[in-house]
């Protein structure tokens, strides 16, 4: 995918975010650190386009809420979530680069129950790598791009947020970490 | 039985003595000394000497062992067996064991004990007060005809300067030369390391030099008004050493020795919080160890004495205010003598002997020992300058293990040690030297 | 890291981490749920030789709001000295297989002692007069906070410097973090080789006026009685009266100074009411930061960093892509890897 693709990605995720939720009403848009953020603001952006207001948009960093905390590094960055307002009873877009697993998102979920009881919680991605890999029973609600993978590729995602160029693209792992 | 010791050189300050030449020993009694090329008398064991230091058996006035009353740490047996594997042919013990040796039972109990022992000579020091609490003399004649050589009340020091007068003035009636060591206790406030920036860091109190200073002032004063002869112990300060320079100067009978541990390990070594660096007194800044270099090179320092202090590994595993004060010593003191202070150049060998063997003999008027001449007991400490050598604790002959130096190599050290013509020490690497008899060795 | 000693072994580095980390931790304190799975199973003990009600209710108060289950230990001072010995103690606490024990101990360096006999982390929480480290960082945020760095401040540290382990954590910090230390006190309590303590050097002052004029901090410390019978001072009359801190004192330090204090205070003795009370002092924002930092120092120790090896950010660009339990094995149903990346 290619910048172009990727901007015409987010505004059908945009507009089928708007659809699917009848409008803007009870809105947030949730982006999961790092890589969800950028992308939960440029949806944001699109559905301001489309409807003329800008959905609000949070953030949430899942590190504490993590299920593998002993393999993480020795000096992990806590950056801290911040949510625009109250989240009772209002409906969730969670927004993330790549689905995997699910374990982010299981993270993220948990993690957004303890700040209140949304009415609704939906899942956006920009690519999914399929329902095989995945190891708990999570599914996206909107989808950019399936993308069926091998375990031994990975998903680069990047954005100029972070990176020097914008694309997604399909690598090898390295042979070291494949056989470790 | 006659032993000769060949082709070595003998180092012996009391004769003037430093040269190539043969000793010939008999029947515990030096015979004396020999050109290398004089006829060797019949029926003679020999100890080739070659490349080797054959010096006056050493003396280390200064050490604790521990009986009676606190076996666990050490027994006379153990300590004497460190002292000979360190050198030393004979010891001083300290009086402050349990029950204290301030009465002739006492001392007549550790004479016996070291002479069970056999290895090296264990000479006892008898209280100043009784129990060493500072408030009557104890019975210093009754000791010193039982064979005391000194008295002090050492880890207890006489805390007034009216208690401290009469005692000198009692034990010069004796000729016994009194001992203290020098700390004002109301000054080092309970502190278990020396004050300054390491104790600041460290976040432990502190005891300031000026703790030993002043009470090395006051005995240098009072050794003036009685006259009596005083020495000094383990001197750690600049100010105590000059004290005693300027008694010397005046004439005085003052004389004063060092531990190896205060030219070796500054305050910076209690880092950590390992208790084998907390004794008293502390290690201290390299300002200190710089004035105890100068008093070594320019002869203010009369002796080298460990301080030799066994605590058991569980007592010293106490957190570090908790932890007894003091290091064991033996069989370090010479490696760190040689290393230290040979090696470097602050002093020569032959200094080194007048340090180890010459003066602490003349400071206890041991008329016998601390020489080669003719007649004296046939104690005799035979150096390597050369070998390299490592200390590990865990094969230390003491009871105890607490010491700072374990790992430390050296270059330089003791080969054999022999008191009263028998070879009680021998390092394995060196049984070759010995040819003819039997060779009686300290079993273990 | 894998103690938390003392400040002096620290990195500004390490330091400003720890505080970037306690800043998100404060924030989980304002939530309703005041509680994140960060150190599930995780067991903390709190080992406490010296009574210290507010510095062990912190910890706890901190290890619960990561989901760690925490233990209270205190040892009264008499029974130690009778019984069991600290290392006995430590090794029976580790046979118990905890992640972290936090130590207050009267003697200085006793927390180094257990890290000699225990796998877990050791979290130093006051030894003697040596150090209190999280006490510094909860300091450090504090001024962070209300001064938006510690570069280049003045700081004023008042009172009892020799005895005290707050001002030595605090002059390491502080002056790591590139703030000036001054000092000042009672002669007796106020050293002179203090300004050596640290290669920046601190200013050792006699009288408090001059180590307060133009400081932007002035933190001061709390004056024990028994001082006084040791004979360090004559009287806390007198000590009120002449390194008490009084609204005078503080009109000569900049305008816009702000007023610190470990606790518990002597109101009246070591500060005056009106300044504990008034619009400058942060004591309070003090023990809000406590529980953050301290849940900074135990998440980064019993938790993210406990087997870490420091991971280099080139792992982390790759994992930062993927998924959080990303299996890296090539074939399904192998044991999994664990994930060494971190997801920001």
């Amino acid at each position: 995918m290619d910048e172009a693709r990727i901007n015409r990605a987010l505004a059908r995720l945009a507009s089928e975010i708007v659809e699917e939720n009848h409008g803007l009403t009870d809105l947030i848009l949730v982006g999961i650190r790092r890589r969800g953020v950028p992308l939960a603001n440029r949806i944001a952006d699109k559905i301001s386009d489309l409807e003329g207001t800008r959905p609000p948009v949070g953030i949430l960093d899942i590190t504490l809420y993590r299920d593998d905390l002993s393999t993480v590094g020795a000096k992990p960055i806590v950056s801290g979530t911040e949510l625009p307002g109250d989240i009772e009873g209002r409906t969730i877009v969670l927004i993330d680069d790549v689905l995997y697993t699910g374990r982010t998102v299981r993270a993220a979920l948990d993690q957004l129950i303890d700040f209140g009881r949304p009415r609704r919680v939906q899942l956006a991605v920009l690519v999914d790598r399929g329902n095989e890999h995945r190891e708990l029973p999570i599914q996206a609600d909107y989808i950019g791009k399936l993308v069926p993978t091998k375990k031994s590729e990975i998903i680069k995602v990047m954005l100029t947020d972070f990176d020097e160029d914008e694309g997604v693209v399909i690598v090898e792992r390295p042979a070291a970490e494949a056989a470790a | 039985m006659r032993l000769l010791i060949q082709n070595g050189y003998i180092i012996d300050p009391a004769q003037g003595l430093n040269t190539g030449k043969n000793l010939l020993v008999e029947d515990g009694r030096i015979v004396g000394v020999l050109g290398y090329s004089d006829p060797i008398p019949e029926a003679t064991e020999l100890f080739d000497a070659t490349g080797l230091i054959v010096a006056p058996g050493f003396i280390d006035m200064h050490v604790h062992l521990r009986e009676p009353g606190h076996e666990y740490k050490e027994t006379i047996a153990s300590g004497a067996a460190a002292a000979v594997a360190g050198g030393f042919t004979t010891v001083c013990a300290m009086p402050n064991t349990s029950p204290v040796n301030d009465n002739a039972a006492v001392t007549r109990f550790v004479i016996e004990q070291a002479e069970r022992a056999g290895l090296a000579s264990v000479l006892p020091i008898g209280a100043v007060t009784k129990n060493s609490e500072g408030i009557e003399l104890a019975e210093m004649g009754e000791m010193k005809d039982a064979g005391i050589v000194a008295v002090s009340d050492d880890g207890c020091p006489v805390p007034t300067a009216g208690m401290m007068r009469r005692a000198m003035e009692y034990a010069r009636g004796f000729d016994l030369p009194v001992i203290d060591h020098c700390e004002d206790k109301s000054l080092a406030r309970g502190g278990v390391m020396h004050e300054g920036h390491w104790s600041l860091v460290l976040g432990l109190r502190g005891m300031p030099a000026a703790a030993e200073e002043v009470d090395a002032e006051r005995d240098c004063v009072l050794a003036e008004l009685t006259g009596a002869r005083v020495h000094l112990a383990h001197l750690s300060t600049r100010g105590a050493i000059e004290a005693v320079r300027r008694a010397r100067q005046k004439g005085l009978h003052v004389s004063c020795e060092v531990a190896p541990h205060h030219w070796s390990l500054t305050d910076e070594a209690c880092q950590g919080y390992d208790t084998n660096t907390k004794m008293n007194p502390p290690l201290r800044s390299q300002d200190y160890i710089d004035a105890i270099l100068e008093g070594l090179r320019d002869g203010t320092i009369d002796a080298i004495a460990s301080d030799h202090a066994p605590h058991h590994a569980d007592e010293k595993a106490l957190e570090f205010d908790q932890a007894p004060n003091g290091i064991v010593g033996l069989e370090t003191s010479i490696g760190l003598a040689m290393e230290r202070l040979v090696n470097t150049g602050v002093i020569s060998l032959e200094r080194l002997v007048e340090l180890c063997a010459t003066n602490p003999a003349r400071i206890l008027k041991l008329q016998d020992r601390g020489t080669l001449s003719a007649g004296a007991r046939a104690d005799v400490t035979i150096l390597d300058p050369e070998m390299t050598w490592t200390f590990d604790v865990s094969r230390s002959k003491s009871k105890s293990r607490n010491s700072p130096f374990n790992g430390y190599s050296f270059r330089g050290g003791v080969v054999a040690t022999i008191v009263r013509g028998r070879i009680v020490h021998l390092l394995p690497e060196y049984s070759r030297s010995v040819r003819g008899t039997r060779i009686e060795l300290a079993a273990r | 890291m894998k103690h938390l000693l003392g400040i002096r072994e620290l990195s500004a580095d390490q330091i400003v981490h720890l505080l970037d980390t306690a800043e998100t931790f404060r924030d989980i304190s304002k939530r309703e749920i005041k509680k994140v799975p960060a150190l599930r199973g995780r067991t903390v003990i709190n080992l406490f030789f010296e009574a210290s009600t507010r510095t062990r209710t912190s910890f706890e108060i901190a290890a619960k709001r990561l989901s760690a289950d925490a233990v209270n230990i205190s040892v009264s001072t008499s029974s130690v000295s009778k019984g069991e010995t600290l290392l006995d103690t430590a090794r029976n606490l580790q046979a118990m297989a905890p992640d972290c024990i936090v130590i207050r101990h009267q003697s200085a360096g006793a927390p180094y002692h257990l890290t000699r006999v225990c796998d877990a982390a050791i979290v130093n929480a006051g030894d003697g007069a040596h150090e209190h480290p999280t006490q510094a960082l909860l300091d450090a945020l504090t001024i962070r906070e209300h001064k938006g760095g510690i570069d280049g401040l003045k700081v004023a540290i008042i009172g009892d410097i020799l005895h005290s382990r707050v001002a030595r954590s605090n002059i390491y910090l502080l002056s790591k973090l590139g703030a000036t230390v001054s000092v000042a006190g009672p002669g007796t309590l106020v050293p002179p080789e203090f300004a050596e303590l640290i290669e920046q050097g601190v200013r050792v002052e006699q009288r408090i006026e001059d180590a307060i004029v133009d400081s932007d901090v002035v933190m001061i410390l709390r004056m024990q009685r028994e001082r006084q019978t040791d004979a360090f001072f004559p009287s806390m009359r007198e000590y009120a009266v002449h390194y008490g801190l009084h609204l005078n004192h503080l009109n000569l330090a900049a305008t816009d100074a702000i007023v610190m204090h470990p606790g518990p205070m002597n109101r009246g003795i070591e500060i005056s009411s009106e300044i504990a009370d008034g619009g400058r002092s942060l004591i309070l924002d003090q023990v809000t930061n406590g529980v953050a930092v301290r849940m900074a120092v135990l998440y980064l120790l019993a938790g993210a960093g406990k087997d870490g090896q420091e991971v280099s950010r080139d792992v982390n660009v790759v994992a930062e892509s993927d998924e959080t339990s990303r299996s890296v094995g090539g074939v399904r149903g192998r044991t999994r890897k664990p994930r060494r990346g971190t997801r920001n």
